[in-house]
């Protein structure tokens, strides 16, 4: 079992509205695997079935090997997830956010402990540890919630726009971690909308209106589509798009 | 299990860390007991009233002193003349005015037949009406002490009890009344609050996301409310029974169970409420203008059921408020014991099963 996430012709409809259609493609374990898309292109609705959140209308998908559809509690323990909003307790305290968070993968106490002084350690929070998480700055919130993300060490983590709004110098910073993770054997599932954050992908899919319409390396989809930069790719193909739609 | 505990104890940090939370939850039912048991009840102590004896003999100033020494009314103003009876009304300080006419005692005493006056100022006529129902008691019973003397022939004797609450106490409505405010409020508001907060701030998503299951998560949210709204009926309770003497003549386990399940019926309508608002204000709005409303206005808390239109007395059967006061007074007035409320408790739980299994289905479309 080399793949971390295999899904075939998984769709997701809504009434009469396809959100996801019949989506196949795999990724690898460690990868760091992007997932762009305009608004409304169906990542969301993709990114929830894998996560077991919503069960998918036809097709199949295996995240860490279990059948999302059958094994949804298996899958749940295997995988870690940080959403666009944020998934600390703002009037908890950042050791208090850890305990929490550990406490429900079922982690031991002693292991809470450890990975607790691992992890303040690595961000350098330790000085603020007794805090509440609300005083902390925006970035220092993004890379904690991350972390807690592959608390109870997942083997995959998906990552739903982790960092909107936030700087530059910041977002890097992010970036470096989410290597370090990759490094360690995690897979990575991210979705963005800023398109230099694309270029940091080991494989980037392409979602418009439902389908995967590109799949491939930021290099290799550049000189496919005899493109400069991420952003023109996605441009054309929102201009394809927009063209069969006429 | 260990992961059910982690759950609770941040459920806790988020209730001791929210000032607002804490009002709500302890100053509130604190304020509100008193404030019903004090300020405002339907007693009326201490009434002005001014008197217009135009007989001043033995019988009408035995009267007068009678009606002084009730209790109920004070006796301010002796007037003089029929024309300062309006005056004294305007001048607004009294509430009833009796008038004696001429020859009282002498038509008493002889012709067994006395009129008297009283007129109420009736601009609030809920008051009007008790100060006359006060004022026609004490003139009875005057008359029953006097006629014992005179030995009258065949008279009808009435003697009214007032059974379960022989004093009238409005307090012995107000407790049960405010318990049910209270409980509704904490157990319903609150828990749709902070499960629509998680929605809000998008925690939920992340603890759906984890091995908890939907139920337990909904279970865990709720778990320290049962515990605090169960304490909070104890607190009023107490202050019922130890401030204003309120009774518990039934079973106290049976008081306590039912308090018990009226905070899950509770509870359960928070859930339901939750499951269809996705913000802490539209949560908020809900809880207050559809469940709180209703339940001070047509529980029968404030006002009597029997004097409401049919079609509001029919709508009065779908709040759970109005049986747990049913409830309420039966067991702490009446000493019922679990046979003679059995049907407001199988309403009671029948309602709780209905909210629950109305939530799960409502929880499970927005999953699937």
């Amino acid at each position: 079992m080399d793949k971390a996430i295999v899904t075939d012709q998984l769709t997701r409809r809504f009434g009469d509205f396809i959100a996801t259609d019949a989506i196949t493609f795999s990724v690898d374990r460690g990868e760091i695997f992007g997932f762009l898309g305009a608004n409304g292109a169906g990542k969301t609705t993709a990114m929830r079935m894998l996560c077991g959140l919503l069960k998918p209308s036809s097709g199949h998908a295996k995240v860490a090997g279990y059948d999302i559809a059958t094994q949804t509690e298996l899958v749940k323990k295997n995988i870690g997830y940080m959403s666009q909003k944020f998934s600390l307790y703002e009037d908890l305290t950042v050791k208090e956010n850890i305990r929490f968070y550990g406490g429900i993968y079922g982690l031991s106490n002693q292991r809470i402990k450890e990975k607790t002084a691992q992890l303040l350690d690595k961000l350098q929070i330790t000085k603020e540890a007794n805090q509440l998480v609300s005083s902390l700055p925006l970035g220092w919130k993004q890379k904690l919630a991350f972390s807690i993300a592959i608390l109870h060490d997942p083997s995959i983590v998906f990552l739903d726009e982790p960092t909107g709004g936030v700087d530059p110098v910041t977002r890097r910073q992010f970036w470096d971690l989410i290597y370090e993770a990759a490094h360690q054997n995690v897979t990575v599932f991210v979705t963005t909308h800023y398109m230099d954050e694309a270029e940091y992908c080991d494989r980037i899919s392409m979602m418009v209106d439902g389908k995967i319409k590109a799949l491939d390396t930021p290099r290799k989809l550049k000189e496919q589509f005899s493109a400069v930069s991420m952003n023109d790719v996605f441009l054309q193909l929102a201009r394809q798009q927009t063209v069969s739609n006429q | 299990m260990l992961q059910f505990l982690a759950f609770i104890k941040k459920e806790f940090y988020h209730i001791f860390r929210d000032r607002r939370t804490l009002l709500i939850l302890f100053g509130m039912p604190v304020i509100q007991i008193i404030l019903f048991g004090y300020a405002i009840t339907n007693e009326i102590r201490n009434a002005e009233i001014a008197v217009l004896d135009q007989s001043n003999d033995y019988y009408s100033s035995r009267l007068v002193q009678k009606i002084g020494a009730s209790g109920y009314f004070k006796i301010t103003t002796a007037l003089q003349s029929e024309k300062e009876i309006t005056e004294a009304f305007r001048a607004g300080h009294i509430k009833v005015a009796l008038v004696i006419p001429k020859n009282f005692g002498y038509n008493f005493y002889h012709n067994h037949k006395a009129p008297v006056q009283l007129i109420t100022d009736a601009s609030d006529p809920n008051s009007a009406t008790t100060l006359l129902n006060y004022a026609t008691a004490i003139v009875g019973n005057y008359q029953q002490e006097m006629s014992g003397q005179l030995k009258l022939p065949l008279t009808i004797d009435v003697h009214p009890r007032m059974q379960y609450n022989p004093a009238l106490k409005g307090v012995f409505m107000f407790v049960p009344g405010v318990m049910t405010l209270i409980l509704m409020l904490v157990s319903a508001m609150m828990t749709s609050i902070t499960i629509t907060r998680e929605k809000e701030t998008g925690t939920m998503e992340i603890l759906l996301v984890s091995p908890l299951s939907p139920g337990m998560i909904i279970v865990g949210k709720v778990v320290p409310y049962i515990i605090l709204s169960f304490i909070n009926a104890l607190v009023i309770l107490s202050l019922g029974v130890f401030l204003f003497g309120m009774p518990v003549k039934g079973s106290l386990l049976l008081l306590l169970m039912e308090c018990g399940l009226f905070v899950l019926t509770a509870l359960s309508l928070g859930i339901l409420i939750s499951t269809i608002t996705a913000s802490q204000q539209a949560a908020m709005m809900i809880s207050m203008v559809g469940l709180l409303m209703p339940t001070v206005l047509l529980s029968g808390f404030v006002f009597p059921l029997e004097s409401m239109p049919l079609p509001l007395q029919m709508f009065a059967n779908i709040l759970p408020a109005k049986w747990f006061i049913i409830i309420l007074k039966d067991v702490m007035l009446k000493g019922s014991g679990l046979l003679a409320v059995w049907k407001p408790t199988a309403v009671l739980l029948g309602m709780t099963v209905f909210f629950i299994a109305l939530s799960v289905r409502n929880f499970k479309t927005r999953l699937s």
